[in-house]
């Protein structure tokens, strides 16, 4: 069952918003690593250099300031730290959590290789995977952070399985710890957690796996806590209506990538997580005008009321250069605000949102 | 008395060395992969990845050698992607994986390139005399399947052409003891009533270019009933059989109800798992299946892995090849 989204949404609105409506604006975590971060990256893996190890972890922590504060200028009222920690996103995890083992890379298409873990023993908690760096970048920002934590599902499927009779058996242990590593999130201040689960996006059928996991995640989170469910580009009728009964308070789509056509999928029955709707394009390198956004962001509004509706791009921007991240968030958050005004002003149809477009 | 020979489909992993040095050769990006017309640099590199390839399985000890396909950029689409008549499309996944592989849009008849037995009489060179060596193509059916058809030809006519193409470059392979067709389409979008019986015409079509041994090779479940009933029609000396991924069962009972080739290809070892098999587990499944038939002997059983081997990192790759042959030699 859907959790309770309107009793955790409002401690996200800033005491300075300027409309009555709020469109939540958010991003989905990745952003374009700072090239010098990368030069880091590579000087402390040579022999030669003495930059080491602190010096990379200095040059970590500038990083998420710099790209923290870069949301917070693009006016975002939830941030991230863009991930300049980490490297990928199973990689990053199977690296903190005791049971995978690494041996090396293997193909993804052409030369494109994913250093592919195995599970060799059942997997376990051990230290904190994220609760430093989320204290980090809360003590940087102004505005509350959002953690995205790659999801059990995509940490199972995307890895080689030595150690359990099946995938699912291990999706479920690794479900539990990241359970624990939300409650030790929240422990730590956390309020807004995102479970990014890519691998659903080219197997819906497992649809029901993935909502057992997210049973287990959610267990004893307060109803103050916002879940959100993020599921890159693919074929959302064969997880819907299914996904308005997964215990989340947010679902998190990629649908400009496909020019809105599947929003059909989510009018009937009624959705009834909120909507977090990517409303520029992680791949294309052109900033999308305030204009096109907010024809973008009604599109949402033909699937949810604007009290259930959060503004986000289609999913992590790490792969395009940074000033059209930046672009297109400092765009996406003005196209918010200006259909806020529009709401307020009562210059919407709610039921034909796109009536004047 | 049945002879067991170790082997596998073919489609190993880069050397962890090559990977870094041809996507710096080439380029990371879709246009920078092979056309098959790569300059002397790419080559040569390929030259030096083609005889590590084959050390790995003499050192290993496999019966039958294969060129390792480095070259295989978009997997089993790879003739396609070299010949004339194709033009390149989008990254498209590779089955149910995550593993992409560049959409090959044929728009016109697509003409042999003999790429691939450029590839195996280089391969030949290291190659001793006392040891197989294993030619590998994709199936008609599955080619046809992994392919858009932007031609003019209809589906039945489509897959007649593309059986056409393969038989070519069959043709122009040199000397082989066993050719091995990959054909994981079957199972994985099986042929309908009336294609299944062109299917396994088409097969015929390409086996019956060589003299060679042929084995159809399918992967990731079981062959449907009427499929496997249609392809025993063509000329083919095995059919593969995958002991590791989906219902064994099913093949199981295939072979039961309808028979089978004289010989078998059975799918061992894990291509898509790091887990490496104990050379009593791989000898025990093979066994196993063979105490399944009321059958006679087969007169031979190749012993191979299910899939492809280009999943798995360069060590564990290379252990698989050894548990093979081990397994192999656990039956002797």
């Amino acid at each position: 069952m859907v959790r309770v989204p309107d009793a955790n949404r409002d401690q996200f609105r800033p005491e300075s918003h300027p409309n009555d409506h709020f469109l939540l604006t958010t991003v989905v975590g990745s952003y374009p690593k700072p090239k010098w971060l990368n030069r880091a990256d590579d000087l402390v893996e040579d022999p030669d250099s003495k930059f080491d190890a602190d010096d990379l972890a200095e040059a970590h922590d500038d990083a998420c300031r710099l790209i923290t504060h870069e949301h917070e200028r693009a006016g975002l009222d939830t941030v991230v730290d863009g991930e300049m920690r980490r490297n990928e996103m199973v990689e990053f995890f199977a690296h903190r959590i005791p049971g995978y083992e690494f041996n090396g890379p293997v193909k993804v298409w052409g030369h494109n290789y994913f250093d592919k873990p195995s599970v060799v023993e059942p997997v376990e908690y051990d230290e904190p995977w994220l609760v430093d760096e989320f204290e980090f970048t809360s003590d940087v920002a102004e505005r509350p952070v959002k953690v995205p934590i790659t999801g059990p599902y995509t940490l199972g499927f995307w890895a080689f399985n030595e150690a359990y009779e099946t995938t699912e058996d291990l999706v479920y242990d690794l479900a539990d710890l990241v359970n624990e590593e939300v409650e030790a999130l929240v422990e730590a201040g956390a309020q807004y957690i995102q479970i990014d689960e890519p691998a659903l996006a080219t197997t819906p059928e497992d649809h029901a796996i993935v909502h057992e996991a997210l049973d287990r995640i959610t267990a004893g989170i307060d109803d103050d806590v916002r879940i959100g469910l993020h599921v890159c580009y693919g074929d959302y009728s064969r997880i819907y209506p299914e996904l308005n009964d997964f215990p989340i308070d947010e679902f998190d789509v990629e649908l400009c990538n496909g020019d809105y056509e599947q929003v059909e999928v989510f009018t009937d029955p009624e959705f009834e997580p909120d909507l977090a709707l990517g409303v520029v394009d992680a791949h294309t390198a052109e900033v999308e005008s305030v204009a096109e956004i907010k024809r973008n962001i009604k599109q949402g509004l033909r699937i949810v009321p604007p009290e259930k509706l959060t503004i986000s791009p289609d999913c992590g921007l790490k792969l395009l250069p940074r000033e059209i991240a930046y672009g297109k968030t400092e765009n996406m958050v003005t196209a918010a605000r200006e259909v806020e005004a529009e709401l307020d002003a009562g210059a919407i149809d709610l039921e034909n949102p796109l009536a004047d477009e | 008395m049945t002879n067991r020979v170790a082997t596998t489909p073919g489609l190993f992993p880069l050397p962890d060395w090559a990977k870094e040095t041809l996507s710096d050769l080439k380029g990371h990006q879709k246009g920078d992969l092979l056309s098959g017309d790569e300059g002397p640099e790419i080559v040569s590199t390929y030259a030096d990845v083609r005889a590590e390839l084959i050390d790995d399985q003499l050192e290993a000890g496999l019966d039958r050698v294969v060129e390792g396909q480095p070259r295989w950029d978009d997997m089993i689409a790879h003739p396609l992607t070299v010949a004339d008549g194709v033009e390149t499309g989008g990254i498209v996944r590779y089955y149910d994986n995550n593993n992409f592989y560049r959409d090959p849009r044929v728009v016109s008849e697509p003409t042999a390139s003999g790429d691939v037995a450029a590839e195996l009489s280089s391969a030949a060179e290291h190659v001793p005399d006392d040891v197989g060596l294993q030619a590998v193509l994709p199936g008609p059916y599955s080619l046809s399947e992994l392919a858009t058809n932007e031609t003019d030809a209809d589906a039945e006519a489509f897959r007649e052409t593309i059986a056409e193409f393969l038989a070519a470059e069959v043709d122009a392979l040199g000397a082989h003891e066993t050719l091995f067709l990959l054909e994981p389409s079957l199972v994985e979008q099986p042929p309908a009533d009336g294609v299944d019986a062109q299917a396994s015409a088409a097969i015929d079509r390409v086996a019956s270019a060589t003299d060679a041994d042929v084995v159809v090779h399918t992967y990731w479940g079981a062959i449907p009933e009427k499929p496997y009933a249609h392809l025993l029609d063509a000329d083919i000396d095995a059919v593969g059989i995958d002991l590791v991924a989906g219902d064994r069962d099913d093949s199981v009972y295939n072979v039961q109800e309808y028979g089978a080739p004289d010989s078998v290809a059975l799918g061992v070892v894990d291509g898509q798992n790091t887990l490496v098999e104990e050379p009593e587990t791989i000898a025990d499944r093979v066994e196993w299946f063979e105490d399944q038939l009321p059958v006679g002997d087969f007169e031979t059983t190749y012993v191979t892995s299910n899939t492809e081997l280009f999943y798995l990192p360069e060590n564990k790759y290379q252990a698989k090849l050894n548990a093979l042959a081990a397994g192999v030699e656990v039956l002797s």
